[in-house]
């Protein structure tokens, strides 16, 4: 065995970034079977939806989800309509489950102690865990979107797409669209994964931090939908969740994704600072 | 005070280190010295606070009171120039069941800002061998036995070359067979020049890998030296047979010999209550702290010799049937520091 150069390395080498952790993160995060699983459960959100309208009747306008009445004219709907479908609960929950796992569930493994020993550090770990949780939000959105158009692909006819302004444009730019009310969710977000990371450097138990993540969107949700707490709406991170329809108009209008993104923004300065003032403290007694 | 020149031999130094949790004062001003080069056995019963000094000394946890260098670097503000050059394994092993063996050796090394990448896959194989799991390399975790898991952990800790190894309970779990390797493992690391810091309960293992020992009890550090000091060689103890038990007590008590433990099997135990090493604190009292009831490794030059004891049964007439010289043990020692019963203290 070679181990001769036990003795001394006074100089350590030079540190590397924090990339070969990140990459880890990720190979961790999506080689996970329950992560698959997930993700599998998003993209048979618009696959069951786009079935049940195929073989059912037409679907009457004006009733069910928005835009579900434009799918038979049009496959590429299917992935807008399921977004639709999944922003108020299905992507906050596995969001919740991702982001509340964070901390939390390296804890619950004991596996915390030995990231930390390696040495990882506390600040390095916990951007590289934000980092990971942030892919997650890329990746789910885009998920659903992708999975709707490819199953409206197959089972209805493309062709242009009429604009909530009136206007049409052609299928590929209709994709575009697609992809941008995705990015647009995935901003969306963020700042509840960094309330989840949050919640994660507060407990050993994962699925504690998970539940209250997706506690916490719900609460959101439901206080804005509460009148009388009108003055806080535009204080919750929830609250251009559904704002993407600016994204179906021509030309673009760039206002709520740009207000969503400093909402989100600030949630992420917020609660990444109590993340860390919480992390860098806290005796890994697990 | 802390002489530089000193601070830079040892290993492991903690000055004053305290732990409390809520009301409970679980590590008690605690002065370790770990020199370097040294096999050391961290010994105590459950609950005595061994695991978290090793959380405080690697970081993990923040000291109440008191401080910690490792490597002669303050510990946790140098962690990052610290902790690459220690190995360790804390609390028993902790890895992903879905991810295999090598998967999760890997992903440790990558949390290591200094491990070369290139050399990633070459090291984790190297420790994966040295630890004799090559062929479970590919199994997932989630299928390994607690020995197996236990081997990957001390895998984990010999990733990159060490210039310290803390290993908590190394042989938990363990089969014979896999005892008896992680004992050549630690010899073998501290003839390559490594200090290992191994904490256990088990006395025989730090007897026999160890060249010194502290133990703990109830969050205090109640003993510290090297392995000859704690056995306490000063105080040797005389079993003797006869049938003239009255008559033989009284020449132990004109020689001034006590006796130790009553009679077993017939036999008088008697010790030499005037240890060697009653002058005051062991060794070097500046390394020890406060350990002062750490007798030192007297040689028998003020207690009564054995033969001197035959001699004087003889022509008192005792008829000896049997004559023994026993040194003290590690495990006397133990227990002598920290209580025989079973109740975990606090």
């Amino acid at each position: 065995m070679p181990n001769k150069e036990v003795v001394a390395t006074d100089a350590p080498a030079k540190a590397s970034s924090g990339l070969p952790l990140l990459a880890s993160e990720l190979s961790v995060l999506f080689r996970r079977r329950r992560t698959w699983a997930m993700l599998l459960a998003l993209a048979a959100v618009p696959v069951l939806m786009a079935i049940a309208v195929r073989v059912s009747s037409a679907v009457p306008p004006g009733r069910g989800p928005a835009f579900l009445d434009r799918i038979t004219q049009n496959g590429l709907f299917v992935g807008v309509t399921a977004l639709l479908v999944c922003v108020p609960l299905f992507l906050p929950l596995t969001v919740g489950v991702v982001a509340g796992d964070t901390i939390a569930g390296e804890a619950g493994l004991g596996t915390l102690r030995y990231l930390l020993v390696a040495p990882a550090g506390r600040v390095r770990l916990l951007l590289v865990k934000y980092a990971g949780a942030a892919a997650f939000c890329i990746v789910a959105p885009l998920v659903v979107a992708l999975a709707g158009a490819g199953i409206g692909t197959a089972l209805f006819p493309v062709g242009p797409v009429t604009l909530l302004s009136g206007d049409v444009i052609t299928p590929g730019e209709a994709v575009v669209r697609l992809l941008l009310v995705a990015a647009y969710l995935t901003v969306s977000l963020l700042g509840l994964s960094a309330v989840g990371l949050f919640l994660s450097t507060l407990t050993d138990v994962p699925v504690g931090a998970m539940a209250a993540t997706i506690v916490a969107s719900v609460v959101s949700q439901v206080v804005g939908e509460l009148p009388q707490l009108e003055w806080l709406h535009p204080w919750l991170f929830s609250h251009y969740w559904f704002g993407f329809a600016d994204l179906l108009r021509q030309p673009i209008a760039w206002d709520s994704f740009g207000s969503n993104a400093l909402l989100q923004a600030g949630y992420i300065a917020v609660f990444g600072a109590l993340a860390y003032g919480r992390f860098v403290t806290k005796d890994v007694l697990s | 005070m802390t002489v530089a020149g000193r601070s830079a031999e040892l290993a492991i130094e903690t000055r004053g280190l305290s732990k409390r949790f809520g009301h409970q004062l679980a590590v008690d001003g605690v002065n370790l010295a770990v020199p370097r080069g040294s096999v050391f056995g961290f010994l105590g019963p459950n609950g005595s606070g061994k695991t978290t000094t090793i959380r405080m000394m690697l970081g993990l946890a923040g000291a109440t009171r008191g401080s910690v260098s490792v490597l002669g670097l303050e510990m946790p503000e140098r962690f990052h120039d610290v902790l690459p050059r220690v190995g360790a394994l804390v609390e028993g092993p902790a890895f992903y069941p879905f991810l295999s063996g090598a998967a999760n050796l890997r992903r440790l090394d990558a949390a290591d800002p200094y491990a070369v990448q290139s050399t990633r896959r070459a090291r984790v194989e190297a420790a994966l061998e040295r630890v004799g799991l090559t062929h479970a390399a590919g199994k997932k975790v989630r299928a390994y036995s607690l020995g197996m898991k236990q081997r990957l952990g001390i895998a984990n800790a010999l990733l990159s070359p060490r210039e310290l190894l803390v290993l908590d309970e190394p042989t938990n779990g363990l089969d014979p067979q896999g005892t008896r390797e992680v004992r050549s493992l630690v010899r073998s690391l501290a003839a390559d020049g490594a200090t290992v810091f191994v904490s256990s309960h088990l006395l025989a293992e730090v007897e026999q890998i160890c060249t010194h020992a502290a133990v703990m009890s109830a969050g205090r550090l109640v003993a510290q030296g090297t392995l000859a000091e704690l056995r306490d060689e000063g105080k040797v103890r005389i079993r003797l047979v006869t049938p003239d038990a009255g008559l033989a007590e009284g020449v132990f008590a004109r020689l001034g010999m006590t006796p130790m433990g009553g009679r077993s099997n017939g036999a008088l135990v008697y010790g030499d209550s005037r240890r060697a090493g009653d002058t005051g604190t062991a060794g070097d009292a500046g390394q020890l702290g406060d350990t002062g009831q750490l007798g030192d490794a007297g040689q028998s030059g003020v207690a009564v010799e054995p033969e001197a004891v035959v001699a004087a049964m003889v022509a008192a007439g005792v008829r000896v049937r049997g004559f023994a010289v026993e040194q003290g043990s590690l495990e006397d020692r133990f227990v002598a520091l920290t209580g025989e019963g079973f109740d975990i203290a606090q």
